[in-house]
């Protein structure tokens, strides 16, 4: 079945606690060169039957309203595994 | 005066509030999440915890519980309606009141008697206190920076609905000190502080006077009964 990835992110502008922790923690760990890590999150949606516009359109909806607050949020991808490559990233 | 207090999947000062309502005078009504009725309740009280493990954002999946479909309805008519910390976050992400909550700017989870200014006495859940009066609450949040666009935060302060403010020490980042704020109406308000922990001498904050003395907090909900019965 296929699979369509939802992509958030905190917005820019907001300070990313958990990023700034996992930064942190790579320069003591020696690995200086990364500045600065944002952290965000993925949602994989496996779709029930095929994936048209219909559907693209509502999970654009369902992002917007339910999976991301765009007072602290955005979504920043929406994308379509088909069967064959999701079975092949597992 | 019949107060309702929400039990979402979660929720842990459900019985908090509903004690700081019956030392008030009402009378505490529990509403349940999942049901479409609100028992003809004169106020709603949206109490603290962590309500869905706070999965996805907090307050966010109890924010679209069958019964905030009813209590966005009865707010848009003029229902008291208070949140409280989680009850906060719930409010913003059901749009009722502005902004967001994110996560406290250092990172970690905060717990302290907190001191606060009330900025504004004219919600229904601030009128039995002084203009500019200073009051302390506990606070225990780890998502408690309160955020909004530079326009929102202009109009609230200019419209006076920046209801509480942190005084002294800002304990998670929030713009402007921001601790509580109202819709335009005023009959809704959220605060990430937890009046309900306030209301009874012996077991509130310390107070010059007396230890756990503090019961600051009763007045937010004496206010409730006073919009109602007014």
């Amino acid at each position: 079945m296929p699979i369509i990835v939802v992509e958030v992110m905190p917005k820019a502008e907001l300070l990313d606690p958990q990023g700034k922790a996992v930064a942190g923690a790579l320069t003591r760990l020696g690995k200086p060169r990364y500045s600065a890590v944002r952290i965000g999150k993925r949602f994989e949606l496996t779709v029930d039957g095929p994936v048209d516009d219909a559907v693209l359109a509502e999970v654009q909806e369902i992002a917007d309203s339910l999976l991301s607050n765009s007072v602290i949020e955005d979504v920043v991808g929406i994308t379509v595994l088909d069967e064959v490559a999701a079975g092949a990233a597992q | 005066m019949r107060v309702g207090v929400v039990t979402f999947p979660g929720s842990l000062d459900e019985r908090d509030a509903q004690r700081g309502i019956r030392l008030a005078g009402g009378e505490a009504v529990a509403l349940w999440h999942g049901d479409h009725d609100l028992q003809g309740v004169d106020a709603v009280v949206l109490p603290g915890g962590f309500s869905y493990g706070d999965y996805l954002r907090c307050g966010a999946i109890a924010a679209r519980s069958p019964i905030m479909t009813e209590i966005a309805a009865a707010a848009g008519k003029g229902l008291p309606v208070l949140g409280i910390c989680n009850g906060f976050q719930m409010l913003t992400e059901a749009r009722l009141l502005p902004g967001g909550l994110i996560r406290n700017e250092k990172g970690s989870f905060v717990c302290r008697d907190q001191r606060l200014r009330v900025e504004s006495t004219s919600t229904q859940w601030t009128n039995a206190f002084e203009q500019g009066e200073e009051i302390t609450i506990p606070l225990k949040n780890g998502e408690g920076g309160y955020i909004a666009d530079a326009e929102t935060i202009k109009r609230l302060e200019g419209e006076g609905r920046v209801t509480f403010r942190y005084l002294g020490y800002n304990p998670n980042g929030s713009i402007d000190d921001i601790a509580g704020v109202s819709n335009e109406r005023g009959n809704v308000v959220g605060l990430m502080p937890h009046p309900e922990h306030a209301v009874e001498p012996g077991f509130g904050p310390d107070t010059t006077a007396a230890m756990r003395s503090g019961i600051d907090g009763l007045r937010i909900f004496q206010s409730a009964l006073e919009s109602v019965l007014a």
